[in-house]
């Protein structure tokens, strides 16, 4: 076992130690991208709000599009990953640590976004709850105040599900590492030993966190829906949104993932640990998400297809035949039609097929929030307050700028956390991955025989 | 802090050595719980690493800190809207369907930070002081040995370390 163990210890702290000419290119276009996006920032702190696109009635845009993407894009780390660690799928290794940053760092963008949209940031501690002078409180009848505690919840508890496992990991860089890097390092791993007390403490810490994390990323998304099926906008207010929007988050959540997982696998040469079945096993549960969320529009559109009420209808066809009809179908080709049947034959279920489904998903689960918001505030219920809604310079910067800083945060991770967890990949070394056999936890595991696995399955 | 200790190339002997270690305690008059293990990942399934244990507290320290949460939640939300009432066309002042909101997640964010106080506590971190660590444990060694061994006892426990199968014999 020793020999693996080296080995993954060495190829997996290789891209901490060293940085190639790629990365660096790379963090200067992110980095680039977030600068564009501090200064367009800046430039709307000085001139004010109105140079947006937004206007009445159409006041939310390409701010509150990007804040459901990026919550959407934040469900698939943590719920993907606490869901296979409480099935103990021994598959999940190598892909956990990848999922589970994308989940604070998407909800670190996702939760900066609103700050920009009520245009006097420097007032957003109103929403938090404290005795003040003024008597002002957040309303906790409203949306915007179930968000920030859904959030920040979310938040915290995605951060402590990506610190708890990584912390054996940042003694082991402590214990290669010298000079300064030594030194943070020492810091991260909290004088982490690796006894056996420390080991049952983290396994049981990371059981419960799995066990409570779970139903947290469900009520984010199904908050952040109520922030529109609580009003009473045409096709907004559905109870339907809730798990519509659900299945939509953890679609694109997964495209995401894959995404990141072909281009770390590429770019950190992480081939011989993120291998061709874990995009496999992936890709079919991606193939279920898409058919998921096209049964879930259609029951979406069918419901107001059926009951014909002119305000429904009028947004209903906008959206299939009319102004936006072009972006509806785009949507339909990119989250359906390209997709499935790439996902569902084998023989193109590869990396790359699957990494083109999942750009294709990633384009149209931004689309699909496009067109839950504008469209409707668009054809509100009476004509005369119909409007338009064309973004400008500035909001087209602002989502660079978050594509941007999804990019940097993650190519900074890289640089300084290992990508794969290594004590994970080394118990997946052990006899049966780690689970002993004849004792009631093997028996649980359903391991009644003696002999190890082969080690491609164990990974 | 100094320690002697032995690096195991597997579980099997680093059991023996802990069971030397544990003989030789009451031999030559030092605490048990001077003897360490370490290693690079948990192993299951050995007397040595505390797996047979059954550990029921985290379980319901996270409940209680999710009771914990889900009351300030519920006392957040009450005590506010009735210490400053607002104007609510008729709805409830203190309505139960949307405060369950904050509670809920109140009760969530309870349970996680409970579970990670607890963690940390358990585990005894942080602890940035008396550290022993060697790279041997991340290359899938087992560190087992003694700190603060006591005088004149190093030679007989490096005996028995050895003879347990120690790949190799150190010092910190």
């Amino acid at each position: 076992m020793q020999p693996a163990a080296e080995r993954i210890e060495k190829d997996l702290l290789w891209p901490i130690f060293h940085t190639s000419v790629k990365y660096w290119i790379a963090v200067g276009v992110a980095g680039c991208l977030v600068l564009a996006g501090v200064a367009a920032f800046g430039y709307q702190l000085y001139a004010g709000i109105g140079v947006w696109g937004i206007n009445e009635p159409v006041l939310w845009g390409f701010d509150i599009t990007n804040f459901v993407f990026w919550i959407g894009i934040s469900h698939a780390g943590t719920l993907i990953s606490a869901i296979l660690r409480l099935c103990n799928a021994t598959w999940r290794r190598p892909v956990t640590r990848c999922a589970e940053a994308i989940t604070v760092f998407a909800i670190l963008i996702g939760g900066i976004i609103p700050l920009c949209h009520i245009g006097r940031p420097w007032l957003a501690f109103w929403m938090i709850p404290y005795p003040n002078q003024r008597f002002i409180w957040p309303n906790f009848r409203s949306p915007l105040a179930w968000d920030f505690f859904a959030i920040t919840t979310y938040l915290t508890g995605s951060a402590v599900f990506l610190y708890l496992p990584t912390i054996p990991d940042f003694a082991s860089v402590r214990d290669a590492a010298t000079g300064i890097r030594k030194r943070i390092y020492r810091v991260l791993a909290l004088g982490w030993q690796g006894t056996p007390r420390q080991w049952q403490r983290l396994e049981i810490a990371m059981h419960i966190m799995a066990i409570a994390i779970v139903p947290v990323a469900v009520s984010v998304h199904t908050i952040v829906s109520w922030d529109f099926s609580m009003t009473l906008v045409p096709m907004w207010h559905s109870s339907i949104f809730g798990p519509y929007f659900v299945v939509g988050a953890i679609f694109s959540g997964i495209a995401a993932l894959m995404l990141a997982m072909a281009l770390l696998r590429k770019f950190l040469h992480l081939e011989e640990y993120l291998k061709p079945v874990h995009f496999d096993n992936l890709g079919k549960l991606l193939l279920t998400m898409s058919l998921l969320w096209f049964y879930f529009t259609f029951a979406e559109r069918l419901t107001t297809w059926y009951g014909n009420t002119p305000s429904e209808m009028n947004v209903f066809w906008s959206s299939i035949r009319q102004q936006f009809a072009p972006l509806f179908w785009i949507m339909v080709f990119c989250n359906f039609l390209i997709p499935v049947p790439i996902l569902a034959v084998k023989r193109f279920r590869t990396i790359t097929g699957t990494a083109i489904a999942s750009c294709t998903i990633v384009v149209g689960m931004w689309l699909e929030r496009f067109l839950i918001i504008v469209p409707a505030l668009d054809h509100k219920f009476l004509p005369y307050s119909w409007g338009h809604y064309r973004p400008t310079w500035v909001e087209d910067t602002l989502m660079a700028a978050s594509f941007g800083a999804m990019a940097l945060l993650y190519l900074l991770f890289t640089k300084f956390v290992p990508m794969i967890s290594i004590w994970e990949m080394k118990v997946g070394l052990q006899p049966h991955g780690g689970i002993p056999v004849s004792t009631p936890e093997g028996e649980r595991h359903g391991l009644v025989l003696e002999g190890p696995l082969p080690l491609d399955e164990m990974r | 802090m100094k320690a002697l200790y032995g690096l195991y190339l597997d579980p099997e002997s680093a059991q023996n050595a802990v069971d030397a270690l544990r003989a030789a305690s009451s031999e030559l008059k030092f605490d048990r719980r001077r003897i360490i293990i370490a290693s690079g990942e948990p192993h299951e399934g050995y007397e040595f690493t505390d797996s047979h244990l059954t550990v029921s507290g985290p379980y319901r320290y996270a409940v209680l800190g999710g009771i914990a949460g889900g009351t300030l939640g519920y006392l957040l939300t009450t005590l506010t809207q009735n210490s400053y009432p607002i104007l609510t066309g008729g709805m409830p002042l203190s309505p139960a369907w949307t405060n369950g909101i904050i509670v809920y997640e109140m009760t969530m964010l309870g349970a996680i930070l409970t579970t990670l106080v607890t963690l940390l506590i358990g585990a005894g971190l942080p602890n940035f002081k008396g550290v022993i660590s060697d790279p041997g444990i991340w290359a899938g060694k087992i560190l087992v040995g003694v700190v603060d061994p006591p005088d004149g006892s190093e030679p007989e426990l490096e005996r028995r370390l050895q003879q347990a199968g120690a790949e190799q014999i150190k010092r910190s």
